[in-house]
């Protein structure tokens, strides 16, 4: 291990700003990162332990506990719940011998939960090392135990087909679906690579720039900043060397158009980042997809260097003098704050992702302190379609305020769940139409946590910047769900695990919401807990970044759509209750003493 | 018009806050003729021997007696203040929260480097003694407080100012040196 060690610091040049490559590859060899390997990390690359240390507790996938031969990561979101996780969990807690959080005695076999992986529409989904395994039942958790102990590969534990598209390529070989169920501009499979490229650098990138900004295109990564202007301020901000990040963090729970995209068009991707690359004069480019997506390494490896031969990266590109453009892939380790620009070059950084205070802003002061561009992965593949086809054209899609399309990741209680690529403008209703749903529908999830629970009285809402603006994960909640236990907690939940703890606001008061939602649940709530919840909830504004300022959002916009259900819940013959039971507070210490409550 | 009645206690605290009361100096003088005392150790009254306008309430509560007493507070007085770190946010004795009180009082009574001659490994059990809270808990996540005063002790400026704004109704002077702590 110190050899392989040695090797992968090497291969990374003793170079501090590589720690999170050298930590994955560490991970990924022996399951864990010993004591050993951080001191032996922080000696060869001049740093301290705790540095190291540091970066290694802030992400989910990193551990420097063995986490068994063969790591368990089992999505605990709120549609894997919905569509069965627990059989499922219960079936590898039952075959294993052990529970969530541990590992076999033989250090075989280690179970955990995560949070979602980008597979809502094949749900139940678990990632065992790196490689994906969707739909699962309590019987496939039988057999995949049965052939972890046969000793069998990864590869041979697989069902008898695998996925559609590019999910077959030999060098992803996975069980995921694409689920593409409604194609447009940006999805359209007949696309000649390169082409937007080549007409490109006949222009002057003032010119590109001021074609992307009459498409009016807007970031599609949630947040909606115009495309054309972020390129704009990054070309005249002053840095020896530019750099172009391409976001394929998404972490946001239901969201997973990006790895449709990564899968099915790849080279699209690419070409968009050497448009932008063109326009603001970057030399390099970072593609950073979250580790969830590991699986599809080799196969975006083998695809960046057919760029590469076809001149579509590297030197003098297409045979125009001093465009030079290369791009390399940028793993994460497991943390939704990531996918918060400033954070995810914080990550590429070797560090813990904590979001930056702002200003400076990216484009002035981005990776390693140059400027940089980042840029969702949809909105860089509509740049491509914007360039080949014009800013007119791309007007043509959407609404006045959002142009073009979005891609929508649907999932929960419907049909046909997975990607669907629609004009902005389209509402909310016509979404249930589209995908067909089963029963009555009680609520949407739009924008993921972060967004808002909404009922049926807004479905005649439409999605765009100007009304419902999303990232794009819809979920849907059919009559039967109950959307405070099962939704509202688990979201919390995800806000609570997922805070870089950099902020108080954020790191405290999602937990003193959940609490008093607890109390609501468990009968011992009043009204003035509910107005306790909306006057608190406004104190996160006041958090650094986008996770924080909405961590609040799954209780706020609950109650604001669905207030009913927790006014059913509080105690209306009581004005004020702390909810303090004290036969439950000396309950422990009665045990260890053995006595008898007599209170 | 009869004399508003203030009650005190310290529950878990360290009577700083009682010190920091008596702090008000000579306006101690000026106190007992603005308000009459019930329960309280500064007279030693033991137990509430009529309703009361004013608790103030000193510690948070670590033991069922706490609770008892608090709870009782609450009954016998119209306004209940928290004084002080401890009643506020539970302060020093809530360090123990992050560790299971099992684990602490194995500490305290079985496991400790001074523990001697428990060869029979008993945490005490009598009946008569409270029985410890799983963690200890700020007095407003027990009963409903009305007012906080802060500081650890609060300066006895602040007390003073508190509790004549609420006797004669005035608005509380609040100047910054009262209010900031370090």
């Amino acid at each position: 291990m110190k050899n392989f060690t040695q090797k992968t610091i090497e291969k990374y040049h003793h170079d501090k700003t590589r720690l999170m490559d050298i930590l994955i590859a560490i991970q990924s060899e022996s399951g864990h990162i010993s004591p050993e390997n951080v001191t032996q990390i922080a000696n060869e690359l001049n740093m301290s332990e705790v540095d190291v240390e540091q970066t290694i507790s802030f992400y989910h996938f990193f551990s420097m506990k063995p986490t068994g031969k063969y790591s368990i990561y089992l999505n605990n979101s709120v549609v894997a719940n919905m569509m069965g996780r627990a059989d499922t969990a219960a079936a590898f807690e039952k075959e294993a011998g052990i529970t969530f959080g541990e590992v076999t005695p033989d250090g075989l076999i280690g179970l955990f939960e995560t949070a979602c992986i980008g597979m809502n529409d094949q749900e139940p989904a678990a990632i065992i090392n790196n490689r994906i395994f969707t739909r699962l039942t309590s019987f496939r958790a039988k057999e995949i135990i049965r052939d972890i102990k046969d000793g069998k590969k990864i590869e041979e534990m697989f069902s008898a087909s695998f996925g559609d598209g590019a999910n077959r390529n030999n060098l992803v070989k996975s069980v995921v679906t694409n689920n593409i169920r409604k194609i447009g501009p940006v999805l359209d499979p007949d696309y000649k690579v390169g082409e937007a490229i080549r007409k490109i650098i006949r222009m002057k990138p003032e010119e590109v720039i001021s074609e992307v900004k009459h498409s009016n295109l807007r970031g599609r990564g949630g947040a909606g900043f115009p495309t054309g202007l972020k390129w704009e301020f990054c070309r005249n901000a002053i840095g020896k060397k530019k750099y172009i990040f391409c976001n394929a963090d998404e972490g946001e729970p239901g969201t997973f158009k990006d790895r449709v995209i990564l899968t099915e068009l790849p080279r699209l991707l690419i070409e968009g980042m050497a448009v932008a690359a063109y326009t603001v004069e970057a030399s390099e480019g970072i593609l950073y997809i979250r580790y969830e997506y590991k699986y599809l390494e080799e196969y975006l490896e083998k695809i960046l260097e057919e760029a590469r031969m076809k001149n579509y990266l590297g030197k003098d590109i297409m045979g125009k003098k001093g465009f030079n453009f290369d791009i390399r892939i940028q793993f994460g380790a497991g943390a939704y704050v990531c996918g918060e620009e400033s954070a995810l070059i914080e990550s590429a950084e070797g560090k813990r992702g904590e979001p930056r205070d702002r200003p400076p802003f990216p484009v002035e002061k981005g990776y390693l302190g140059m400027p940089t561009v980042v840029n969702n992965v949809e909105t860089l593949c509509s740049v491509v379609k914007v360039m080949l086809n014009g800013g007119d054209w791309y007007r043509s899609f959407g609404t006045s305020e959002s142009t073009g399309t979005k891609l929508l990741s649907i999932s929960g209680d419907c049909r046909n769940p997975g990607v669907y690529e629609v004009s902005w403008g389209f509402s909310v209703h016509d979404m249930l139409e589209m995908v067909g749903t089963t029963g009555n529908v009680q609520a949407v999830q739009v924008g993921g946590p972060s967004g808002s629970l909404i009922g049926s009285d807004e479905f005649n809402r439409t999605l765009g910047y100007e009304d419902l603006a999303t990232g794009g994960s819809l979920i849907i909640f059919g009559e039967k769900r109950d959307l405070l236990n099962d939704v509202v907690v688990n979201f919390m939940d995800f806000f609570i695990e997922e805070s870089c703890g950099s902020c108080s606001t954020c790191r405290i008061l999602p937990n003193v919401l959940k609490k008093k939602l607890e109390k609501i649940l468990e009968g011992r709530g009043v009204e003035q807990d509910i107005t306790d919840i909306e006057t608190w909830g406004k104190f996160l504004k006041a958090s650094r970044c986008g996770l924080g300022q909405t961590a609040a959002n799954p209780i706020l916009t609950s109650i604001k759509n669905f207030r009913h259900l927790y006014e059913s819940k509080v105690q209306t013959r009581k004005e004020y209750d702390t909810g303090f039971d004290l036969q439950q507070a000396v309950k422990e210490a009665c045990e260890a003493s053995g006595r008898e409550p007599n209170i | 018009m009869s004399k508003p009645v203030v009650a005190t206690t310290s529950l878990a605290g360290c009577f700083g806050c009682h010190m920091s009361l008596l702090d008000i100096d000579e306006r101690i003088l000026d106190l007992i003729e603005l308000v009459e005392f019930n329960k309280s150790p500064i007279n030693d009254i033991k137990k509430f021997t009529k309703k009361c306008d004013i608790g103030l309430i000193e510690g948070g509560c670590c033991n069922s007696e706490n609770v008892h007493v608090l709870q009782d507070f609450r009954e016998h007085c119209q306004i209940l203040i928290s004084v002080g770190e401890c009643a506020i946010m539970g302060g020093l004795p809530a360090m123990r929260n992050g560790i299971p009180i099992k684990e602490c009082l194995e500490e305290a009574y079985i496991n400790g480097p001074t523990v001697k001659n428990n060869t029979e490994k008993i945490i005490p059990n009598d009946p008569e003694i409270p029985i410890m809270l799983d963690k200890v808990y700020p007095c407003h996540e027990v009963v409903k407080m009305d007012y906080h005063l802060p500081g650890c002790p609060p300066r006895a400026d602040l007390i003073w100012e508190a509790l004549v704004a609420l006797i004669t109704g005035n608005e509380m002077k609040l100047p910054y040196h009262v209010v900031k702590f370090d």
